[in-house]
């Protein structure tokens, strides 16, 4: 097979065709499946990550699991369901993983979304914004990425899944290994610590708004 | 109706049927709630200012590009492979056949003696084998003409579908796999090596990519014809038609001691 009937194989080979053809022996057909659910699976990756660099490692990391274990799949749902799964599963391991890193940092380093180092100093600044630091758009974004950064891995996974993709609280509780309550509870607790790391961006928006009407 | 819990606000956000109305209603004549459901929608709000980088249009091919040369071949087991649909296709096609055989020697008994019966049975199957090989041969060889016929647009470098035939090659290559195999036991060498030429024929048309260039089509159909496979198709097409319907039943070849007689039959007949 090569690239240039790429987009032509991809966009007629049902998921189903393609895993068959993969479990017969025929690696390609995985490119086909590779290639359809990429840009999915990144999304995840970033919004659970928080920086490129993780996200796509996670998304590598996802395929690769998926070939190993396609014999598993075996038609049980969607494929890509199932490697959004995988992918899930993967990115709170990989955030566990980061936090140990980090914490054994003097210094820790993270990524911002456009791939700049953050000041940690900064980051403590951060957590005292004036409202005008916070009135744009930017800043709510950074300080919500911020706040999605000091949940747990399954916190964090858990509203990912629920907000931005509609996952049911069955499939959230499937990936957390968790009963449907548990993973019910989580997600609230979610919503909760970030609500309650919003709060002063909320009131400094109150205030902004107060002094414009002034 | 009392002040509902955090709990119950987000659920009621998330869409949650369960006492939705009452709720509802509640929210209706409480500020306060109100508030505490606006906070849980600002938190919902600010989660979708965080923008996601879009990775590109080709990312799909960057992330095979990566993970490709790490992907161990897969080599399928003999029972899955044995057992996949479009093998199952021809094995049970073989399987009527052998079944259908076995059948009709068992219950066909013309006479009595036992090594009659067996010629028969023998007979049968081959017979019941000469129609199924000639099918699949017929099928063969609609295809190479088909092959053969199919052309490049008139349109330069242009890429040529041939998905059709290759659908079609995959299925006749799971039969060919078969009765190739079934040849080289029964000893049939010539079928045999026809079959194997055919092989690689139906091979090299089905893992070609579903478009090719003019070109690779070009170099397809000239290896095709460069071996004569379509002739060699329809000789042994001819063969197996000879063996299933023999046209008029040759005489049998005159015994020594008949060939006598007829020369002496001829010579007193010069005399009279």
């Amino acid at each position: 097979m090569n690239q240039m009937t790429s987009s032509v194989e991809t966009g007629l080979v049902p998921d189903a065709v393609a895993v068959e053809r993969t479990l017969a022996g025929d690696r390609d057909a995985y490119r086909i499946l590779v290639e359809r659910h990429s840009q999915n699976i990144y999304r995840l990756a970033y919004r659970m990550a928080g920086n490129s660099h993780d996200a796509e490692e996670i998304v590598q990391e996802a395929f690769l699991r998926g070939y190993q274990k396609l014999k598993q799949f075996a038609g049980q749902a969607n494929f890509g369901t199932w490697v959004y799964r995988i992918a899930a599963n993967y990115a709170i391991d990989r955030i566990r993983q980061r936090k140990v890193e980090d914490s054994r940092r003097e210094l820790p380093n993270r990524e911002s979304e456009e791939g700049q180092e953050i000041d940690p100093l900064a980051q403590i600044k951060d957590s005292t914004p004036s409202p005008e630091r916070l009135a744009g758009s930017n800043q709510l974004a950074l300080r919500m990425q911020q706040a999605l950064q000091q949940l747990t891995p399954a916190e964090r996974t858990a509203i990912v899944m629920r907000h931005w993709d509609g996952c049911g609280i069955e499939e959230i509780a499937t990936v957390l290994k968790s009963s449907t309550t548990a993973a019910k509870n989580t997600v609230f607790r979610a919503v909760q610590k970030l609500r309650v790391a919003l709060e002063p961006f909320a009131e400094g928006r109150q205030a902004v708004r107060a002094m414009g009407t002034e | 109706m009392e002040h509902p819990k955090e709990e119950e606000l987000i659920a009621f956000h998330d869409g949650d049927r369960a006492g939705r109305e009452k709720l509802s209603a509640h929210l209706e004549s409480c500020a306060e709630c109100r508030a505490s459901l606006e906070k849980i929608e600002a938190v919902f709000a600010a989660m979708d200012a965080i923008p996601v980088p879009e990775p590109g249009e080709n990312y799909g091919q960057r992330v095979w590009a990566a993970i490709s040369p790490r992907l161990p071949e897969k080599r399928p087991s003999w029972w899955e492979s044995f057992f996949a649909p479009r093998r199952l296709v021809a094995v049970g096609a073989f399987a009527t056949i052998a079944i259908a055989a076995f059948l009709l020697g068992r219950h066909w008994k013309p006479g009595p003696a036992p090594m009659v019966e067996n010629i028969d049975t023998q007979k049968v199957r081959e017979r019941i084998l000469v129609v199924a090989v000639g099918d699949h041969l017929s099928k063969s060889e609609m295809f190479l003409i088909e092959l053969s016929n199919a052309g490049p647009n008139s349109t330069q470098g242009k890429l040529v579908n041939i998905s059709a035939q290759q659908h079609r090659a995959e299925d006749l290559l799971e039969e060919n796999r078969l009765y190739r195999q079934t040849a080289l036991q029964e000893g049939d060498k010539v079928m045999a090596s026809t079959l194997d030429e055919l092989e690689r024929v139906l091979l090299d048309v089905a893992n070609s990519p579903e478009q090719v260039t003019p070109a690779r089509f070009e170099s397809i159909r000239q290896r095709m014809e460069s071996r004569g496979i379509l002739f060699k198709v329809r000789v042994i097409q001819q063969g197996l038609r000879d063996r299933a319907n023999p046209a008029k039943p040759q005489p049998a070849p005159k015994t020594q001691q008949q060939q006598n007689i007829s020369k002496t039959n001829h010579q007193e007949g010069n005399r009279a």
